[in-house]
C-alpha cells in the first residue's frame, strides 16, 4: 500500500530533480495568453505529473522550491503569495497519488478523470481562493485585479494540468511493465 | 537561454564572508519588515540599506541587467493595471481625497492613489537587491546546510541541494535535446502556427521528463546504497562557524524588523503610512 505522506529516499530526489524541471519550465517553456503575468505555464502539467506520481509532499515541494526559485532568478525575489498558492496547488493535486497505480503501468479513463477532478478542486481552492487572499493580506493589492488574475491564472493552468499532466501520465504508464503481465507457457 | 543568469563567483569581501545562515536570517527579516509594512519612510530606509550591501558586495551590473530590466517590466505593468482596476483604492485606504487630475468620474488621479501605488512599487523594488545579494553571493551547497541549520529537515534541504546542483544539468540537457530534434526539422520559430509550436514543444518537454525520470532512479539507488536517511541528523561539509560578524549582521536585521513593526503599532497604528489627516 502507498502511504499519502511518505519520504523516502526517491520522493527527495524526486522532488530535487522535479523542482529544477519545475524552474527550467516555468522560465522559459509557456505559452501566453494575452493578460501579463499569468501565461499557460507548462510547468504546472509537470508539477501535476509528479504530484500524482510521487505523492503530495514532492508535488508540494516541487512547486514551491521551482515557483520561489525561478522568481528570484528572473525578478531576484520571489511573490510569496502566489509562491506558495504554486505549492499548495501541487500538493492538493498529489492527495490522489495513492489511488494511481501509473508505475504499475495503469491508466484507465477512469484515473484519468479522477487525476483531472482532483487537479481542477486544486486549482480552484488555490488560485481563486488562496492566491488573491494572500495578495490582499501580504501586499494590500486591490480585491478586484487580484481576483480577476486568480480566476484566469486557475483557468490556465487546470488547462495545462490538465492537456500535459493527462498525457504525460498516460505515455508514463504505457513505459512502465504492467503487474501480471507475463504468462507462463 | 543561458545558465549564467546565477553565476556564483567567490570574492573576497564581508558580505561574501557572512555565512549562508546568517544570509538567509537577513533576507527573511528585511524581506519581512517590507512585507509587513506600509511606510513609505520604512520602505525607502530598507531600500538603501539593501543597496549599500549591494554596493559592498561588489556585484557587476553585467550579472544583473537583465533581471532589472525583467523586474522594470513587470512593475510598470503592475502599476498600470492597478490603476486601471481600482483608480480610487487610494482614496478608500486612505480616507481623504486631494484630487490632482481627472479624466472622468471613475479615474482621477488623486495624491492618496499615488502614494498608494508608489508605495507599492517601492515595496517591490525593495526586495530585489536583497533577493539578488541572497542568491548571487551564497554557494549552493552552503545554502542547503544553512536552511538545516536554521531547523529545516535535513532532507528537505537534500532536496534543494539537489535542485540547485542538477539545475544547469538539466538546461544542458534541454538544450541538447532541443538542437537534436531542429536538425531534424522539428520548427520552434514563429513561422509556424501557435498549435503546432506547442506540439513541437511537447516533442522536447517528453524525452527530457522521461530522461529525468530515469535520472531520479539512478541518483536515489545511489544514495540508498551509501546509507542516506538512516540516522536523523547528518553534518555539511560546506557549512561555516559564525563568527562575529554575523551576529552583528543578524542582530541589525532583526533590529530592522522589529523597528518596523514597532513604527505600525504605536505610530501608525495601521500597516498604512497616511500623512493626509
Amino acid at each position: 500500500m502507498k502511504k499519502l505522506f511518505e519520504f523516502k529516499t526517491k520522493t527527495i530526489v524526486a522532488t530535487g530533480l522535479g523542482a529544477a524541471l519545475f524552474t527550467l519550465l516555468f522560465m522559459y517553456v509557456k505559452v501566453p495568453t494575452g493578460i501579463p503575468g499569468t501565461d499557460i505555464q507548462t510547468a504546472y502539467g509537470i508539477g501535476g505529473f509528479f504530484a500524482a506520481l510521487f505523492g503530495p509532499i514532492a508535488g508540494g515541494l516541487i512547486a514551491f522550491i521551482g515557483h520561489a526559485l525561478s522568481d528570484s532568478i528572473q525578478y531576484g525575489s520571489a511573490w510569496w503569495s502566489w509562491v506558495i498558492a504554486s505549492g499548495l496547488t501541487c500538493f492538493l493535486t498529489g492527495l490522489i497519488y495513492p489511488k494511481l497505480k501509473v508505475e504499475e503501468g495503469e491508466f484507465s479513463v477512469k484515473s484519468a478523470i479522477f487525476f483531472n477532478v482532483y487537479q481542477i478542486i486544486a486549482n480552484a481552492i488555490s488560485w481563486i481562493i488562496i492566491a488573491p487572499i494572500l495578495d490582499i493580506v501580504i501586499y494590500a493589492e486591490p480585491a478586484n485585479l487580484v481576483f480577476t488574475q486568480g480566476v484566469v491564472a486557475a483557468i490556465s493552468n487546470a488547462v495545462s494540468v490538465g492537456i500535459i499532466g493527462t498525457l504525460l501520465l498516460t505515455l508514463y504508464s504505457k513505459t512502465r511493465s504492467k503487474k501480471g503481465s507475463l504468462t507462463k507457457e | 537561454m543561458k545558465s549564467k543568469l546565477f553565476d556564483y563567483v567567490e570574492r573576497d569581501n564581508l558580505v561574501f564572508h557572512l555565512s549562508g545562515v546568517t544570509k538567509l536570517i537577513c533576507f527573511i527579516c528585511l524581506t519581512f519588515s517590507v512585507m509587513f509594512s506600509y511606510d513609505i519612510r520604512v520602505i525607502l530606509s530598507v531600500m538603501i540599506l539593501s543597496l549599500i550591501f549591494f554596493k559592498v558586495s561588489g556585484l557587476e551590473w553585467k550579472q544583473i541587467k537583465l533581471m532589472v530590466i525583467y523586474v522594470i517590466v513587470f512593475l510598470l505593468i503592475n502599476f498600470v493595471l492597478t490603476f486601471i482596476f481600482s483608480p480610487q483604492y487610494g482614496v478608500e485606504i486612505y480616507g481623504t481625497k486631494h484630487e490632482i487630475y481627472r479624466f472622468n468620474s471613475r479615474y482621477t488621479i488623486t495624491l492618496e492613489q499615488l502614494l498608494y501605488q508608489i508605495t507599492k512599487l517601492t515595496k517591490y523594488a525593495s526586495v530585489v537587491p536583497l533577493g539578488l545579494i541572497f542568491l548571487l553571493t551564497t554557494n549552493p551547497s552552503e545554502l542547503a546546510a544553512s536552511m538545516n541549520r536554521i531547523g529545516l529537515n535535513y532532507k528537505a534541504a537534500y532536496a534543494l541541494s539537489l535542485t540547485l546542483r542538477y539545475f544547469p544539468d538539466l538546461i544542458r540537457n534541454y538544450q541538447d535535446i532541443s538542437l537534436a530534434q531542429q536538425s531534424r526539422g522539428l520548427d520552434l520559430s514563429k513561422k509556424e502556427k501557435l498549435g503546432v509550436r506547442i506540439k513541437n514543444i511537447m516533442n522536447i518537454c517528453v524525452p527530457l521528463i522521461f530522461s529525468t525520470l530515469d535520472r531520479i532512479e539512478l541518483i536515489s539507488n545511489a544514495m540508498d546504497l551509501r546509507g542516506f536517511g538512516k540516522h536523523k541528523k547528518r553534518t555539511w561539509y560546506a557549512s561555516k562557524r559564525l563568527k562575529r560578524q554575523d551576529y552583528i549582521a543578524i542582530l541589525i536585521a532583526v533590529f530592522v524588523l522589529v523597528g518596523s513593526i514597532c513604527i505600525s503599532v504605536f505610530i501608525n497604528r495601521s500597516r498604512f503610512y497616511n500623512p493626509f489627516i
